[in-house]
């Protein structure tokens, strides 16, 4: 057995089903060990988008995802997944493979300090330096990236450590890392707080971000918000906790988030926040979320409580264990006023769109595309406008709504959908992108037809990067500076050259029959809808 | 602004003083000096870190800090139970006619002349801050040709917040 026998053996003591990645020198002793595995290895078709498969693969299984790339440029390729991944708490192990260790530092052939790239965005990385570490480092990499606030953890092997004799080998059945240690179940004291402040609320909220998510906790927020009506907010990651059309919920919160959502914030006089960052997006100005108001701020990583707003009772811990607590308690509290109060804002306070007749109004569009999935269906927003309306405008029923929330990925979509279609084969996924968008990760087509992955995708297309264009129109009036899309295939012929179908949707005739056409089969297929260009989020 | 100085009890991994420094920078604290060397435990090292900036961001640096995996124990030293301790190394341009005053002011404060020559000297002094601030604003009429301070490193006093390391 070799370093790179041990490798495989590891993750398949970790139960790893799927490997997304891309060979060179450096990792083929990996890839020639994963042949004797049942392990999956998918090709994809550029690094980064590895990361962003294993990411979708995390987020609908709830597992750790892996990818595995060589030295140098591979890696360097991986970093933009790997910072996607660590600004969403996505857990992945991803391995690099090395120069021979002898070499590190004299700059050959494929040679990067991948570990000093990607240090200020992995949860942590290790070089490997002796075949015996192998072991103990792959079950602290997999511990470490799914306990606390999850995240990607890196491992780089150089070539000769694969190929060395590695003897009697043992999978640790537990780790030794007597510092990391996060805090699960939330202080007692603290719980009882929050139970008296809700008691003495009249205008609770609750705004839920990704941790809820990524703690699975969403059941038990259910059970709780609905025991006690509570009202529900969400920021962009927070988004498919709760369907979208439960009475209790009102919407994502931020800049561009619900009116109704946003105006519950202001209005409330106990927010509690639980898995969320408080970041610009979705608190402009933090003072507004605690000046005169009791702010619970709940989260597994205690770096996030204070940093951007400092609550009047934080609480660290993991979200789901928290709220069975919470389920414990009586909450003595009535805010019927303030539940009518948030469902007058609701109906009063809906978006008002005048669409181009000419064109596909997205608005209705995603709309009516949710109504048309599948309960359980996964979609994956990408970057830019059709993330923005996708986020406004898509109906979530029992499924999932995956996007880049933190780091903002263009190209995103693609590669995360085809991971959770290869993570749940049943559900139905669908990726909706940008022109723009769409074209950082088309080479993906290729890998869903070689694996047969058959993830939706739906362009939304109007011949501008619509979010920058959109920028550049309110603040350099229409000056518009490289947002021009010209010279883009036409998508129709990009579908035929990947035999995969295809529908164009160019106006709101008959949408409708052309959605339900698409969704209709479990296969992959590549749907146009032209946009108006000077359409806005 | 408030200073605060923190100490921090790591593993000695490859790359942990790194990962340390390059949390400071990315996140844009404010670093005054860094020392850092092994403990009586080979196994661990010790750092001292001087940071300044108000108060939540000094309360940020400790718990971005006390994330960071390889980081065992991080304190931070009260300046009222504590001890401070800067080694300082000043190379003085000096001639005959002033080498005798510069000896005089460094037997006041107990320095030690480590090197003596034709037209320089060098000293050596270890104590707080302000007492080598005071030592060095004394040589105002002075040449320094060189200076190199190590930075603070302390302890805190007694033994009620000891860190064990048992492993």
């Amino acid at each position: 057995m070799n370093g790179a026998d041990a490798i495989v053996k590891c993750l398949e003591e970790e139960n790893v089903k799927v490997v997304y990645g891309y060979p060179g020198v450096a990792i083929c002793p990996f890839y020639n060990s994963i042949l004797d595995s049942d392990i999956r290895s998918i090709l994809i078709r550029t690094e980064q988008n590895a990361a962003h498969a294993a990411s979708g693969m995390a987020r609908v299984t709830g597992e750790v995802g892996v990818c595995a790339v060589t030295s140098g440029p591979g890696a360097t390729n991986l970093i933009t997944g790997i910072a996607t991944a660590f600004a969403d708490s996505i857990p992945l192990v991803c391995i690099t493979g090395q120069v021979n260790s002898e070499l590190i530092g004299s700059d050959v052939f494929q040679e990067a300090d991948i570990t000093g790239a990607t240090e200020s965005f992995v949860k942590y990385s290790y070089l490997i330096k002796d075949v015996k570490e192998i072991p103990r480092v792959f079950k602290e990499a997999f511990h470490i990236a799914r306990t606390g606030r999850k995240g990607p953890v890196l491992i780089d092997v150089p070539i000769d450590i694969q190929n060395r004799e590695i003897r009697g080998f043992e999978y640790p059945e537990s780790v030794k890392l007597r510092t990391y240690k996060p805090t699960v179940k939330g202080n007692t004291l603290q719980i009882k707080k929050v139970v008296k402040e809700l008691e003495k609320a009249t205008r609770p909220l609750i705004c839920v971000g990704g941790g809820v998510i990524l703690s699975d906790a969403a059941k038990e927020l259910r059970e709780f918000v609905e025991e006690y009506q509570i009202p529900v907010v969400s920021t962009m990651m927070g988004i498919s906790t709760l369907p979208s059309e439960h009475p209790l919920y009102y919407g994502m919160v931020g800049n561009n988030g619900a009116p109704c959502a946003n105006r519950a914030m202001k209005e409330a006089d106990l927010i509690m926040m639980i898995g969320a960052r408080v970041a610009d997006r979705a608190v402009n100005q933090p003072d507004t979320i605690t000046n005169g108001k009791v702010l619970v701020h709940i989260d597994v990583d205690p770096a996030e409580i204070g940093k951007n707003a400092g609550p009047t009772i934080p609480i660290v811990g993991d979200a789901k264990s928290i709220f069975e607590d919470f389920l414990e308690y009586e909450v003595d509290g009535i805010y019927d006023d303030w539940i009518r109060t948030l469902n007058e804002y609701r109906t009063s306070m809906q978006i008002v769109r005048t669409p181009n007749k000419d064109f596909v109004d997205p608005a209705e569009f995603i709309r009516e595309l949710s109504a048309q999935m599948e309960d359980d269906a996964v979609y994956v927003a990408d970057v830019g406008q059709n993330q923005i309306w996708s986020c406004k405008y898509h109906v979530v029923k029992q499924g999932r709504f995956l996007t880049s929330g933190g780091m903002g990925t263009m190209g995103y979509s693609i590669p995360a959908a085809m991971g959770a279609k290869v993570g749940c084969p049943n559900r139905q996924v669908v990726a909706v992108c940008g022109d723009g968008s769409f074209q950082m990760s088309m080479m993906e087509l290729a890998t869903m037809r070689q694996h047969d992955i058959p993830v939706k995708i739906i362009v939304l297309k109007n011949n501008y990067l619509g979010m920058v264009r959109q920028y550049q129109h309110f603040t350099y009036k229409d000056n518009y500076s490289v947002v021009d899309l010209s010279g883009s295939p036409d998508l129709e012929h990009i579908a035929k050259a990947y035999d995969m179908k295809f529908i164009r949707i160019e106006n709101m005739d008959d949408y409708k029959a052309g959605i339900k056409k698409f969704l209709k089969n479990d296969e992959a297929y590549l749907m146009e809808c032209l946009i108006d260009p000077m359409d806005l989020v | 602004m408030n200073k605060k100085v923190f100490q921090l009890l790591v593993d000695n991994t490859a790359g942990v003083l790194s990962r340390i420094s390059g949390l400071f920078s990315r996140r844009g604290y404010n670093i005054e000096s860094i020392t850092a060397g092994p403990t009586a435990d080979l196994r661990y090292h010790r750092i001292t870190i001087v940071a300044s900036g108000d108060d939540e961001i000094l309360d940020q640096i400790e718990k971005q800090v006390e994330k960071l995996i390889d980081v065992r124990a991080v304190k931070v030293l009260d300046p009222d139970d504590s001890v401070y301790r800067e080694l300082c190394l000043i190379k003085l341009e000096v001639n005959s006619e002033n080498r005798e005053g510069v000896i005089a002011i460094s037997n006041v404060f107990r320095a030690n002349i480590v090197d003596v020559g034709k037209e320089s000297l060098i000293i050596e002094l270890t104590g707080n801050q302000s007492k080598i601030d005071a030592f060095l604003g004394l040589l105002d009429g002075y040449t320094i040709m060189e200076l190199a301070r190590t930075g603070i490193t302390g302890l805190s006093r007694g033994i009620k917040d000891v860190v064990w390391l048992d492993d």
